[in-house]
């Protein structure tokens, strides 16, 4: 099944949420990209049905999404948002999820997605006391319980242990194999790369850039980097740097040199090379700007342009 | 009506310490009967006085305002609404299932006290307690469909119910013969009235008044509540 956003805004008031963005998610694994407060969210919810476009239409195979409770026979939703009753057994949260969905065999399907995410075990345990990881595993069962044919995930991965983190990210690769159309939200390029066949980028509520995780990894290392240096004599480095094009601009600190490389590649074998030959001990290198928001922000600017 | 809603709704709302608020009121209630009865209240004008004031007048509103709020207003604050919401059940059936939960936690915690405390005072005699446990009874209905509707449409719910209750319906009701007739409780009475055949006891609405609003601000309520849960909305994470 394909989730189909034709020109989709949503603004509150005066601020835009989300600015015109035209993208469909088709089967396999898709990762939705972009920094906090990109308006990934905010996306997610549209087209999840839990928030009109302001302009542009969401669509699940064709059908509105938007007031059509009919939807979530063929979707399944992680929101970020805790979203538990804590009260609740896990077990009896999960079979809830499957008698809400009109299950032939509730119990059947609910053991069946409590073993997807290995929480079989505390199962009987209400899930007030499980652990961020475990309640965001209980979600993903009763999310998956009636084996929809789409499943949406918000910031799935947040709050996670790293052996948690990587059992679900199997999972996630394993139900994008088969053929089912996931789509999770995520501000970490790495977490993107490891399970996501294609990326979406968002940044400030626009679609920035689309591709598999090579174009997208490929547009963020060849842009502008900007480095922080301290060596043994940092005017004699700067003097010998500023030589080759791959540096953009150096700038004279106290604490050190700001160099601008207009070439990632070629200033990172440049730079070693010149330290060796004026004799510069070289104390410090460290990336200023490998934030998230400046990477897109480098996005943002050339998808404009 | 959903079943798996109802259970939901009804262990969150009974679960734990929740019951204890539930029961206070209806408690006190039947703990002042007792106590009017002691020391020899137990006269038609007592009893009146007693359901007028305190069960119709105060708890009524009061439970009516937690069932009708609590069946809702918590699950949209911490977003547990949405487990059932991501669900293919239409949000009218969701909204009328949390209306019945609430209507059914008023005829126990509300409607059936009221009746075991004017008997208490007055048994059987002109069925008073008959007729207050209806009109209790009436007006819950009305108050549980109010106040689930506040609870969906406003954050403030809990703040505008016991400004409308304790204000509107208590303080200017006393004071202005006009606001009476637009007062829940009132209508409720007037039902208990009408039940009722003591000599101590006058309604201020009249019946063909009091019946067609109940019925009117009750089923447009449920149902505005659930076209509102149609157009629910995520925001603000952001």
């Amino acid at each position: 099944m394909k989730v189909e956003l034709s020109q989709v805004s949503r603004w509150y008031g005066n601020v835009v949420a989300v600015n015109d963005v035209t993208m469909t998610i088709g089967p396999g694994v898709t990762g939705l990209l972009g920094p906090n407060g990109a308006g990934k969210s905010t996306l997610l919810h549209m087209m999840a049905g839990f928030l009109a476009p302001s302009s542009g239409t969401v669509a699940l195979d064709g059908a509105p999404v938007w007031k059509n409770h009919r939807i979530y026979r063929n979707i399944g939703l992680v929101p970020e948002k805790e979203g538990v009753y804590g009260f609740l057994t896990g077990w009896q949260f999960v079979l809830s999820a499957a008698r809400l969905h009109g299950l032939g065999n509730p119990e059947e399907a609910a053991r069946k997605a409590l073993a997807t995410v290995e929480m079989e075990e505390p199962k009987d345990r209400r899930v007030e006391t499980y652990s961020k990881g475990m309640r965001q595993r209980v979600k993903v069962a009763a999310a998956l319980v009636h084996d929809p044919a789409v499943l949406l995930l918000d910031e799935p991965f947040n709050g996670m242990d790293p052996r948690q983190r990587l059992h679900l990210m199997d999972l996630i690769r394993a139900m994008g194999t088969a053929g089912k159309t996931i789509l999770f939200s995520s501000h970490i390029l790495e977490e993107v790369e490891r399970v996501a066949q294609h990326i979406e980028v968002l940044v400030a509520g626009r679609h920035a850039a689309s591709g598999n995780f090579r174009e997208i990894r490929r547009l963020m290392t060849d842009r502008p980097h900007l480095f922080m240096i301290r060596s043994s004599d940092d005017r004699r480095l700067a003097a010998a740097l500023v030589r080759d094009p791959s540096t953009g601009g150096i700038t004279l600190r106290p604490d050190g040199l700001e160099v601008q490389a207009t070439e990632f590649r070629r200033f990172a074998k440049l730079l070693p090379q010149v330290a060796r030959d004026e004799g510069v001990r070289l104390h410090q290198v460290s990336p200023a700007d490998e934030d998230l928001e400046s990477v897109f922000s480098y996005l943002i600017n050339r998808s404009g342009s | 009506m959903n079943t798996v809603v109802a259970g939901i709704t009804y262990r969150a709302l009974l679960g734990r310490r929740r019951i204890i608020l539930l029961l206070l009121l209806p408690l006190g209630l039947i703990a002042l009967a007792v106590l009017l009865r002691f020391f020899g209240g137990n006269d038609q004008p007592t009893a009146v006085g007693l359901m007028q004031s305190f069960a119709i007048g105060t708890m009524l509103p009061l439970l009516g305002l937690i069932a009708g709020t609590g069946v809702i207003a918590p699950e949209i604050d911490d977003g547990t609404i949405i487990h059932l919401m991501s669900k293919p059940i239409s949000r009218p059936v969701i909204a009328l299932t949390k209306f019945v939960v609430a209507v059914t936690l008023l005829a126990v915690f509300a409607a059936l006290p009221t009746y075991v405390a004017a008997w208490l005072l007055v048994g059987n005699e002109d069925r008073i307690a008959a007729g207050f446990a209806a009109g209790s009874l009436a007006a819950g209905i009305a108050y549980a469909a109010v106040f689930l509707l506040l609870g969906v449409v406003t954050r403030h719910a809990v703040t505008i119910g016991i400004i409308y209750a304790l204000v509107w319906e208590s303080l200017v009701g006393n004071l202005l013969a006009g606001a009476r007739t637009y007062s829940i409780q009132r209508w409720g009475q007037s039902i208990a009235d009408q039940i009722s055949t003591s000599a101590f006891f006058e309604a201020d609405v009249s019946l063909s008044f009091a019946v067609p609003a109940l019925l009117i601000v009750t089923v447009a309520a449920v149902l505005w509540a659930g076209h509102r849960l149609r157009a629910f909305s995520l925001t603000g994470d952001e």
